[in-house]
């Protein structure tokens, strides 16, 4: 029996990383927003790696603060360690890692999502999402209530048809031993959306009392206190350590001992996993010349005992995996509280989706995170940002919000997702992106708070933060633009000679100065030259000044880049009335639909000729 | 690729009285503006549009290469609709091309055929049409320059790959060590070393044969020189096996500079006789003698005749001292008269580490022996391209030195940038290689990644 239960503006189906910066973002943006979860114990949970950061995701959590989402504060609030990774090898790669305390970082969502004006969350499973004419209409659970909406953000992770796989044990599923969602995945294909089958996978958790650390590496955290978010207060607790040990050839030896009965062997798992994160039996097949892998053992939290076995991925029978556990340093008498496990979960194919995340066959319906194939918590809530913020958009028939390549990695993953064919999930990396050098993890608040501004995500205390610091940034930089020094300083020539730094021939600014790698930013506040305006202001007048050369090479670069990106494409354009474009081209450029030139000229089977075709069409078509 | 500035030689190749380099792109005024120096007056940048402008094209260093007359055409009224340069250079091949070398050093690339045209009518400058037609022109000269590229491929792509490998494995490294700093550890900055280096190795390789091959496909210039009657045509008609040049017995006969191909040993050399160089009155005669002088300056290599006859004169010296003496073969005529006033130590004493033969051009004698001396002397300026048999047009030879320009400045930084600066110039490196392939090597890097190293938590 169906029943009317309510209208909202924006649907969000799904509490994970990505549902919860969706529905953030779209009622902070003043739209009625409901949040509809199967588990509300379970909102922004860590089925795998409590951790957030690292090379390339740290660059995206960053972005996502500058723009006003969530995921930054939030884990600010619930680290348990932070580490940088990548120090000295340049600004572009630095990233910062934090562990999380796993359960306080579900806490603290829960409590931000509920203390959320607008927002209205709903324990409930979304079992049909209504359409007419190919546009959203309302949704329908699976106790009936029929919900009308404007725009549904479907954020369902790795639920869809999820399916548990531990050796010969296998159940339907979701992670965490939640229900799975079967009958949304069928809806979905019978709008005409075309679903793909993933599998991922998590390793064992073990209890710590039974863990000898006393075999293992201890690894800290930092002792400088990081922030992810642009915004947070210094950190208050201290922080836990991550513990280092390795398998060893007996471990090896238990796995292609069994190996006869893991699922990926005996192929019962269909779906294509991951290449980075392979399951420890894939890399034990795969790099057999290697006699030890790596294992780091993570807290899970500060009130748990649960740890977690990073590095130890696998879908082998739950008796191997105790055999493996008991032959790692270490963990010899370990109990092992959690199986590991695969998942295989159904996901939409993410080039049916636009830039904005709009799916090209239901319009009002937008798809984001790991439905989108996609792994890390990370990449999900970047996605589920930038679709909360064009839902919100269309409701309000304002402009949709896209972020460029020489933007934001955001910019970067979502171009990809919707270009690229995928037959594996995908993961950002920075090698994605073609301008690295711009888009550091310390500039992302120059980048986009504007932006986010703009969008109404920026509140008072954030905007006014970032003023004083563009303030200060602009003086400091004109500081050192304007003083200068001339070989007859012999102050400045007894610190160079200090320095091992060449003397001066002529007249030079403290900026020019700055350039050479010997010197540092701290070395001109200590001498008195520069008044010291807070780490983060020297650091990025450090990594303007000296990386000037690179960063110039990477905005010519850029430019080239947009003059191709505004060469739009018109939406109506028919492509069979382009004369002599090869078939390839035909097919991929129907199916995806660019918007532009340069967007065309990313999709593997369109070629340089095509790109000329399609160039001299548009021009007959203007006259 | 589609906003580059373009460049192209707008006139035949050959010996023309002017050759027209056309320039057509968003930058090409500035980029201009830094390879050549204007005779009087303000800046390029600061000129108006339909001007003549004279000056001369510099080389790197400073010196100058050709006078020129430069129209500057602003856009969008201009053939293209972009800004468009034409550079009216002094014609005769070599400085047309060497001013076109200068424009691809100032950061323009070589055009595409018929793409002035097509940016025509991407700019409104022509009609439907006319570039229909040049449609045309684009799909056939793929079709068969895809056809031809590929027979060159064919025997290009074994040793474009080996670097393209080696490039690959190196990205693959140092990007495994950005994003996965803690599976793959530190950056071996020793192998890094030693791939650039063998890369440069490599790219100086195949660029080498390819000019050595250029010299195949182009052909060398030959100067026959000499006093007056020293047999310069008979040495040429002989060469030729034909009489083309006219000979008589009365000295200063070519009043020209004659001119012809021949095939020596696949070698297309362009032979050139000149009027005997001798101080005259005639006016006539002073011209050919003029021109013979600059012909003698732009050649490749030089034959210097003696008569065997009149021995070792005055004239002949005057004439010797304004040759370079670096591509120079001596050739003794007349060893057939019966008189030879030219002695052993007359000639090892002047000519010293020169090649020398003795010969007599009316008889065929010592002709073999010259043509092999050519042979030796032009291919022994170039590298030898161990064996590689390759034919690299000048676009891909662009896209090779731009390669290797990068790899040398990863090279140059490498201990000094940091591991991300140092990823733009190797990326950069192997970017630019897939052009001459024509492939995109991104996600090929990442493939290397996972394939090679263990990653994974």
């Amino acid at each position: 029996m169906v029943y009317e239960a309510g209208k909202y503006e924006v649907v969000v189906i799904g509490a994970g990383h990505a549902g919860c910066e969706a529905a953030l973002a779209s009622a902070r943006m003043g739209c009625s927003t409901l949040l509809v979860t199967m588990s509300v114990e379970y909102i922004a949970l860590m089925p795998c790696n409590p951790s957030i950061g690292g090379p390339a995701k740290a660059q995206l959590v960053r972005e996502i603060d500058a723009l006003g989402g969530e995921m930054g504060i939030n884990i600010d609030k619930s680290s348990i360690q932070m580490r940088l990774i990548n120090t000295g090898k340049g600004p572009a790669v630095q990233a910062l890692r934090a562990q999380a305390d796993k359960h306080e970082y579900g806490r603290e969502m829960i409590k931000t999502i509920l203390g959320q004006e607008k927002l209205q969350l709903l324990m409930a499973e979304v079992e049909k999402i209504e359409s007419e004419d190919g546009e959203v209409k309302a949704i329908v659970t699976r106790t009936g209530a029929r919900y009308e909406c404007q725009t549904v953000v479907v954020t369902s992770g790795t639920y869809l048809k999820g399916r548990i796989i531990a050796g010969e044990v296998m159940y339907d599923g979701g992670p965490g031993n939640q229900f799975p969602a079967v009958k949304l995945s069928d809806n979905l294909q019978e709008m005409g959306i075309k679903l793909g089958r993933f599998k991922t996978g998590t390793p064992p958790r073990i209890d710590r009392k039974t863990v000898d650390f006393s075999k293992m590496v201890e690894h800290p955290g930092d002792s400088v206190p990081w922030r992810f978010s642009f915004i947070s207060a210094p950190p208050t607790q201290a922080q836990l350590p991550c513990w280092l040990t390795h398998s060893t050839p007996e471990t090896h030896r238990i796995v292609m001992d069994n190996i006869a009965r893991a699922p990926l062997f005996t192929g019962v798992i269909k779906g294509k996993g991951p290449r980075y994160c392979p399951s420890f039996e894939d890399k034990v097949v795969r790099f057999a010349h290697k006699t030890s892998h790596q294992l780091f053992i993570e807290p899970e939290g500060r009130d748990t005992d649960e740890m977690y076995v990073q590095g130890l991925n696998t879908s082998l029978p739950e008796d191997v995996q105790i055999q493996v556990l008991h032959s790692i340093p270490g963990l010899e008498h370990v109990h092992m509280m959690r199986t590991g496990y695969a998942i295989e979960y159904d996901y939409v194919i993410p080039t049916q989706a636009q830039l904005t995340l709009e799916s090209k066959v239901i319009s009002g319906l937008f798809t984001a995170g790991q439905i989108n194939g996609t792994s890390g918590y990370e990449e999900a809530a970047a996605q589920g940002l930038m679709a909360g913020i064009n839902a919100a958009l269309r409701v309000q028939h304002r402009e949709p919000f896209i972020l460029k390549r020489s933007e934001a990695f955001i910019g970067v993953m979502i171009d990809d997702l919707v270009t690229k064919e995928a037959d594996e999930p995908y993961r950002l990396l920075t090698s994605r992106a073609e301008y690295r050098l711009l888009l550091r993890q310390d500039n992302a608040d120059l980048r986009l708070t504007e932006k986010g501004k703009q969008l109404g995500l920026v509140d008072d205390y954030r905007w006014k933060l970032f003023q004083t610091k563009l303030k200060l940034l602009e003086e400091a930089t004109q500081a050192l633009k304007t003083t200068t020094f001339t070989p007859a300083d012999t102050e400045v020539e007894k610190f160079l000679i200090g320095k091992a730094s060449a003397l001066l021939r002529d007249r030079i600014s403290l900026w020019e100065m700055l350039r050479r790698p010997e010197l540092t930013i701290q070395d001109f506040v200590e001498q008195g030259w520069l008044k010291t305006s807070g780490h983060e202001i020297l650091e990025q007048l450090e990594i303007q000044a000296k990386y000037e050369g690179y960063i110039n090479k990477q905005k010519e670069q850029v430019q080239r880049f947009e003059r191709m990106e505004n060469k739009r494409i018109p939406a109506d354009i028919d492509y069979h009335g382009v004369y002599s474009l090869s078939n390839e081209a035909l097919q991929k450029l129907k199916e995806i639909r660019p918007q532009s030139i340069g967007h065309a000229s990313r999709i593997s089977g369109v070629t340089p000729a095509d790109i000329n075709i399609l160039l001299i069409f548009l021009e007959k078509r203007r006259n | 690729m589609f906003e580059d500035d373009i460049a192209a030689l707008s006139t035949p190749p050959g010996e023309g009285g002017i050759g027209i380099i056309r320039l057509s792109g968003h930058e090409v005024i500035e980029k201009v503006g830094e390879i050549f120096v204007p005779v009087t007056g303000k800046a390029l940048s600061q000129r108006h549009g339909y001007t003549l402008n004279l000056g001369w094209i510099i080389d790197q260093d400073g010196s100058k290469i050709d006078q020129v007359l430069l129209g500057i055409m602003k856009a969008p009224h201009s053939y293209t609709g972009e800004d468009v340069v034409e550079i009216n250079c002094h014609g005769g091949s070599m400085p047309v091309r060497r001013c076109l070398q200068r424009c691809l050093e100032a950061g323009l690339r070589m055009a595409e055929p018929g793409e002035f045209t097509k940016r025509a009518f991407l700019n409104g400058r022509m009609e439907l049409s006319q570039a229909e037609a040049v449609i045309d022109i684009i799909r056939a000269k793929t079709d068969r320059g895809l056809k031809l590229a590929m027979q060159q491929l064919e025997g290009n792509l074994g040793y474009i790959e080996a670097i393209e490998e080696n490039l690959l494995q190196l990205n693959a490294m140092v990007e495994a060590s950005l994003d996965f700093p803690e599976e793959v550890g530190e950056l071996d900055y020793d192998e890094v070393q030693t791939i650039l280096r063998q890369s440069i190795v490599a790219l100086d390789q195949i660029v080498a044969a390819g000019v050595r091959n250029e010299i195949y496909r182009d052909g060398v210039k030959v100067v026959i020189c000499g006093k007056p009657n020293v047999g310069k045509s008979s040495l040429l008609n002989a060469l030729l096996k034909k009489e083309k040049a006219i000979v008589t017995d009365l000295p200063g006969t070519t009043r020209d500079v004659v001119e012809d191909y021949i095939n020596v040993h696949d070698i297309p050399v362009k032979i050139m006789d000149t009027a005997g160089i001798r101080l005259t009155e005639d006016l006539v005669e002073k011209i050919g003698v003029e021109k013979s002088i600059k012909v003698i300056e732009q050649a490749d290599m030089l034959v210097f005749m003696l008569d065997s006859g009149d021995g070792i004169t005055q004239a002949d010296l005057d004439i010797y001292k304004m040759i370079d003496r670096d591509k120079l073969i001596v050739f003794v005529n007349k060893e057939d008269l019966e008189i030879k006033r030219i002695s052993t130590v007359e000639l090892d004493s002047l000519f010293a580490g020169v090649k020398l033969i003795q010969g007599s051009a009316k008889n065929d004698l010592g002709l073999e022996e010259l043509e092999m001396a050519m042979e030796e002397m032009v291919l022994s300026g170039t590298l030898p391209g161990d064996g590689l048999d390759i034919m690299i047009n000048l676009r891909q030879k662009d896209a090779l030195l731009r390669s290797r320009e990068q790899v040398e400045s990863a090279l140059q930084s490498l201990r000094q940038v940091t591991a991300d600066c140092l990823g733009v110039d190797i990326w950069g490196a192997l970017e630019t290689l897939g052009e001459v392939s024509g492939k995109t090597l991104k996600e090929e890097v990442i493939n290397r990644i996972f394939h090679n190293f263990c990653i994974g938590k």
